[in-house]
């Protein structure tokens, strides 16, 4: 009984030395990117990497921000994402309260077709989606995009917003149509505000997946070079700037920043778990 | 403030009347009184899916039975050839070889994502409450990070000349790795690709995973250790069936994201070096869009699409059966 103060410290050992080794494997090629990005080129490009960078530089962002047309590819996810990402939650808005609080016919069949639309194999898709695009004459242009992300978010939207909505007692919007509110005002004004953190929550994992998208972005957008997004641009970026790690990495940084600094805004409700089978980063 | 309130206060007893109407109207309140506003609201969901999802999936159907290449896409009157692109497809042996690679890509993720993401969840529930905290933070980040970004990273961390992975391996005694080239070998580039979706698949299985296991009550595992179980006794009779469902859906999703690979490998390898790491989605893509023939570039993806559509059904099920029961 005496060993009871040291055994379970020793016990512990080999649980907080693998808690370690995830914190590291999991952090390190974060680290190591913004790390690079902030060394000066002769210690990146160096036979022997500091773990740690001695000395400081900006050199790198610099020469990617610099880069042709970043702000334009900036705007252009900006303008693309959120474009998308409003456009989804005007839309899973009313088919949500539609399933949340209306009963009507083919209620369960719509749910099946939105997870099933949420599974939607786009990788797959790409190819008629080209062609489609082509006859429409829409390539190339950045409302195509807008459109594809809207139908990428939509579904993970509807199957949030419809959690969120189920929480919301209806008596509170009885009670204001008692008061006199028509059924949209009282949605309005007393479902709205309480359902506000669902609907940053939902709209920032929706920003991220439309922010992250490379693969429509990379083939629909080909002649018109102006109107590419970030992700292309990044996965270009090696091509144009060669050997240069270091803007490399500082591009990097500075694409990954906002999905980063919105995750760990969001880490209460990752942890909590509700996007379970959502969102994928 | 004050201008609201009087704006708004006469248009009240106006609007009053009206639902009172409706109320006295319609027989019951609660049942089928909505009419028509429930398909109002959802149509504009629908008519997206219909022109977004469906017509696209219909057109690859249709371009997957025509014979259609650069003239066809440019003059449009394509010819519909039966089952020839599936013919052609199916007796290409670099196509079976395409499929044996997808499936063992998806094989190898799928269980090291599996194994070190229930591993990571039961660490994590054992780990006191900094650790957890400082935990769940990394791999949140590491969820965090865009795919584009997490590939270029670790294009630069396995890079040969200057990476950090060769000048560790150097500095262990492996001298082989010296300026050891990853992406030019086969082998060791599918390896880095198996450990790039590795590293961000696994939080969200072991988030999710842990979010399941703090439902299991704790009386359980007391009552199984009173019992003699041992640890991995406990496991297997009592977390593993508790965590059956969540378990099974983690699996299929990751099985499905597994062929979202498609980005990592486009922008790391193209598929190559030679054929090493394309799997279906790669291969179908490069037959369709660099060698111009989107009708067997079409039939493959119809081919990933019902090879797929067997871990979906698996995972539609655990979908109703949950949906069933939040009813």
């Amino acid at each position: 009984m005496n060993t009871r103060t040291a055994r379970p410290r020793l016990r512990r050992l080999p649980l907080n030395i693998a808690a370690a080794v995830t914190v590291v494997v999991c952090l390190f090629p974060v680290y190591w990117m913004i790390s690079t990005a902030f060394k000066p080129s002769k210690d990146i490009q160096s036979t022997d990497p500091q773990l740690f960078p001695h000395t400081w530089t900006l050199d790198h962002f610099q020469r990617a921000v610099e880069a042709d047309g970043f702000a334009l590819f900036w705007r252009n996810s900006i303008l693309v994402t959120l474009g998308a990402v409003l456009l989804a939650l005007l839309v899973a808005l009313g088919a949500a309260f539609a399933v949340a609080r209306m009963r009507w016919k083919g209620r369960r069949q719509f749910m099946l077709m939105i997870f099933i639309a949420q599974m939607a194999p786009w990788e797959s898709l790409i190819i008629p989606v080209y062609i489609i695009s082509r006859d429409t004459n829409m390539l190339d242009r950045l409302p195509t995009l807008t459109l594809i992300y809207f139908m990428i978010t939509l579904p993970f939207t509807v199957v949030v917003l419809r959690g969120f909505i189920g929480t919301i007692p209806p008596e509170l919007e009885e009670a204001a149509q008692v008061d006199g509110c028509t059924r949209a005002g009282a949605f309005w004004r007393v479902a709205m505000p309480l359902l506000a953190p669902g609907l940053m929550a939902t709209s920032l994992f929706g920003f991220i997946t439309a922010w992250n998208e490379f693969a429509y972005a990379n083939f629909l957008i080909i002649k018109q070079q102006d109107n590419r997004t970030l992700p292309v641009w990044l996965s270009s970026f090696q091509n144009t700037f060669g050997t240069d790690w270091g803007a490399t990495m500082a591009a990097s940084t500075l694409f990954a920043l906002p999905a980063l600094v919105i995750f760990l805004l969001l880490q209460r409700h990752v942890t909590s778990g509700f996007a379970a089978g959502a969102v994928k980063g | 403030m004050p201008v609201v309130d009087q704006r708004t206060a006469p248009s009240t007893p106006r609007r009053r009347p009206a639902p009172r109407l409706a109320v006295r109207k319609g027989p019951s309140p609660r049942g089928r009184a909505h009419g028509l506003w429930p398909y109002a609201l959802i149509a504009p969901a629908v008519g997206g899916m219909l022109y977004l999802l469906v017509y696209p999936l219909v057109r690859a159907v249709l371009i997957s039975f025509q014979d259609f290449r650069l003239r066809q896409l440019i003059a449009g009157d394509a010819e519909f050839v039966g089952l020839r692109n599936y013919r052609t497809l199916l007796t290409d042996p670099r196509f079976w070889e395409v499929v044996r690679r997808t499936f063992l890509f998806m094989a190898i993720n799928v269980a090291l994502i599996m194994v070190i993401a229930t591993l990571v969840a039961l660490m994590v529930e054992r780990l006191g409450r900094i650790g957890r905290t400082v935990v769940l933070c990394s791999l949140v980040l590491a969820w965090a990070m865009p795919v584009v970004a997490a590939t270029t990273v670790f294009q630069w961390l396995f890079h040969s000349e200057f990476g950090i992975v060769n000048w560790s391996l150097t500095s262990l005694g492996f001298d082989s790795f010296e300026r050891y080239p990853w992406f030019a070998n086969g082998t060791a580039a599918f390896a880095i690709l198996v450990t790039l979706i590795v590293w961000q698949s696994v939080p969200f299985a072991a988030i999710t995973l842990y979010s399941a296991l703090t439902t299991v009550p704790l009386e359980l595992y007391e009552s199984a250790r009173l019992d003699g179980a041992g640890a991995g006794r406990i496991f297997r009779s009592v977390t593993f069936p508790m965590l059956r469902p969540i378990f099974l859906l983690v699996l299929s999703l990751e099985v499905i994201w597994t062929f979202k690979a498609f980005v990592q490998i486009w922008v790391m390898t193209r598929g190559g070096p030679g054929d090493a790491t394309t799997i279906l989605p790669v291969y179908a893509v490069q037959t369709a869009l660099s060698g111009q023939r989107y009708d067997l570039g079409s039939a493959a993806s119809m081919v990933t699409v019902v090879l797929m559509s067997g871990v979906l059904l698996l995972y539609f099920r655990q979908m109703l059966r949950q949906e069933d029961e939040t009813r």
